[in-house]
């Protein structure tokens, strides 16, 4: 017996919207703004980024004492430091290792620990994801100062068992960033049906790793993403923690620099900005690329 | 490269699996009920077994046990005679297709479909092959670089229906497949999937609650209540001999008409109609009479056993016609006849019961 191919059946097309949106002139609500308004708040929105950056930028090119000359003199000093001077921007070249390696551990806490968790909760314990969601959100609801006080007694044990070394941060960091991590990565599985998808994958065969590893996590790379991207800003932002904890990092080490070297100060945050605006590009760039999807538009089908 | 292709490997699955539900018993924590109620069912090698019921009958829940999605509290699955109640979904060689639409969204229809056999780690060469011709029985073939969302819903269906078929499972378990579909769709796609498992000879599961669907497609019919089955049977003695008002009402139309039943026999207005529940004590009852089970007969020839009431409203429904006639009593019943006949609101008709056996229950007192 082989297999019959069912040619008597027809298959159903699949249809596309026909290509005459616009009969009058008369705009709708809610409808796509023109390219030409599109391109004039493009501009707006990038001028209010662009012009405090450009501002740092051309402070960073003054030189002391001599209005109008401008140079990469402060840019060189960084590199190569005048030891008569007795500058030394050690501390924050100390501080940025520092605060990459709280990112990497922070990073290593949501993807070892919040994302599995979510995961575990939407496949087998739905009912909690409201605590989990509450308990996730909560930071964002408590200042960082009131954090921080509370984090002194627990920092006291923390220090006693590891030192008192700066990655130890990474604990408290990995508290603050959990609502930033949280939500990119919840509504990513709210946007697919994980349980269903997971089914089908273990009905086929896959074990839970394999399953989680070839069919949930491919779907889930534009929130987990973010996430981390989200995390890395956060962290690399993040202060008050590391001023009261009394440890150095990017944040605080530029702000020593800055009472010693504006100059020098403003080209880190400068970098920082950068850095950071760099990664929302990146994570814009990564969730609107899914397979499959390049140029993608909407296609209305039949069911 | 080798030039001859692979035979065809599909078509050799003619050999299903014995499916046995032994006293399944399923209940979810603060549930208060149970959601499988010593559940028993014995399902023949390549048989394909519909189970219908209402929402929250236990038909999924049923079903997901079966395939190891739901652990069961008490009882036994067997498949092949082989206890799989405590094998994993993905050590039970099943092939399941959902209601939602399951196809993985970053991979392409081939890609889907080989899946499975990449979990069974069939080569990279013979999974093309056998995916490929999967698609074929499903006629979609030709779209097999798609991904999903560039897809209508009964292509993906399809798809899924290939990618389930593919490994040759034990044991083909649908999960209300049909439900998110149209109607047009809906009734082609349950042809394909009835000639599709004919032609493979697997056991297969099908839950629905649209009771058409599972009499057009079911070798048996099982109709479900609380967890347990009411009635097993064929489509056709299920409609005919419906054991229990409920399964009476749920399969097909019934009319509820006031009788007496004495020795077996309901009295309906003069007229005599068999009993099927042959334990009914005698009383009043309720029968339920199926549409078909009436029949117009003109005023003039109406017997003294025959009903009369006034046509109520009437529909045309393509192949047949049915009227509601409200009776003298102002029971509403409904008739199914032929579209030659046609009527008017308000016409005086008279109805006469074919005799058929009905089911019934007691009316409380």
């Amino acid at each position: 017996m082989s297999a019959v191919p069912l040619t008597s059946t027809a298959v159903e097309p699949t249809t596309v919207p026909s290509p005459s949106p616009r009969r009058g002139r008369t705009p709708r609500v809610g409808a796509e703004p023109s390219k030409a308004a599109r391109l004039i708040i493009l501009i707006a929105v990038g001028l209010v980024f662009l012009v405090p950056l450009g501002a740092m930028f051309e402070f960073t090119l003054r030189t002391s004492g001599k209005p109008g000359v401008y140079s990469f003199a402060h840019y060189a000093s960084i590199f190569h430091t005048d030891p008569a001077l007795g500058i030394s921007y050690e501390p924050l070249f100390e501080g940025i290792r520092n605060s990459l390696l709280i990112c990497l551990l922070t990073v290593a806490i949501i993807l070892l620990i919040l994302l599995p968790t979510m995961l575990l909760v939407e496949l087998r314990y739905p009912r909690v994801r409201r605590v989990l969601e509450f308990v996730c959100i909560l930071p964002i609801t408590v200042p960082s100062i009131v954090l921080v006080v509370g984090f002194v007694p627990v920092y006291q044990r923390v220090a006693a068992v590891f030192g008192s070394q700066p990655w130890t941060l990474a604990f408290a960091v990995g508290i603050i960033v959990l609502p930033y991590a949280y939500r990119p990565i919840a509504t990513n599985i709210a946007a697919f049906d994980l349980v269903t998808l997971t089914e089908a994958a273990r009905s086929l065969g896959a074990s839970w790793p394999v399953a989680i590893y070839r069919v949930i996590l491919p779907n889930m790379r534009r929130g987990v993403i973010s996430a981390v991207f989200l995390t890395v800003a956060v962290v690399l932002g993040e202060y008050t923690i590391a001023a009261f904890l009394s440890q150095n990092t990017f944040q605080t080490a530029l702000l020593l620099i800055s009472q010693t070297d504006s100059y020098v100060a403003t080209i880190f945050a400068l970098a920082a900005l950068v850095f950071a605006f760099v990664i929302l590009l990146i994570i814009g760039r990564f969730g609107a690329a899914s397979p499959g999807s390049r140029r993608r538009r909407p296609r209305r089908v039949q069911p | 490269m080798t030039s001859t292709s692979p035979a065809p490997v599909l078509s050799r699955l003619g050999d299903g699996a014995t499916v046995e539900l032994i006293g399944v018993v399923k209940e979810y924590p603060g549930a208060g009920t149970r959601a499988l109620d010593e559940l028993s069912l014995s399902i023949a090698p390549g048989e394909f077994i519909a189970l219908l019921g209402p929402s929250g009958c236990g038909k999924t829940t049923a079903l997901r046990a079966l395939a190891g999605l739901e652990q069961i509290n008490a009882g036994s699955i067997r498949i092949d005679g082989v206890d799989v109640a405590s094998t994993p979904v993905n050590k039970r060689d099943i092939g399941m297709v959902f209601q939602a639409y399951s196809l993985f969204p970053h991979m392409t229809v081939l890609q889907n479909v080989e899946f499975g056999l990449q979990m069974r780690r069939v080569s990279a060469a013979d999974r093309a092959v056998r995916a490929r011709e999967a698609l074929e029985m499903v006629g979609l073939d030709h779209l097999a670089e798609r991904y999903a969302h560039q897809m209508s819903g009964g292509q993906q269906q399809r798809v899924a229906l290939a990618r389930a078929l593919v490994t040759r499972p034990r044991v083909l378990l649908l999960d209300e497949p049909l439900s998110a579909l149209d109607a047009k769709v809906r009734v082609s796609l349950r042809e394909e999937i009835r000639r599709i498992q004919t032609e493979l000879g697997i056991t297969t599961v099908f839950v629905t609650h649209d009771q058409e669907e599972a009499l057009a497609v079911a070798d048996r019919v099982a109709v479900m209540r609380a967890g347990e089955i009411e009635q097993i049977g064929t489509p056709e003695a299920l409609y005919l001999t419906p054991r229990t008002p409920f399964v009476a009402d749920f399969v097909g139309v019934s009319n509820r008409m006031q009788g007496t039943l004495r020795s077996g026999t309901i009295t309906v207005r003069g007229a005599s109609l068999p009993s099927i529940d042959p334990t009914l004590p005698d009383g009043e009852v309720l029968a339920y009479v199926r549409p078909e089970d009436m029949v117009f007969v003109p005023l003039d020839q109406a017997a003294p056993a025959d009903i009369t009431g006034t046509v109520a409203s009437t529909s045309f429904l393509g192949s047949l016609r049915r009227t509601t006639v409200r009776l003298d009593d102002d029971t509403i019943v409904s008739v199914q006849h032929g579209v030659e006949q046609q009527f008017l609101f308000g016409d005086a008709v008279a109805l006469r019961l074919t005799g058929r056996p009905v089911a019934s229950s007691p009316v409380a007192a």
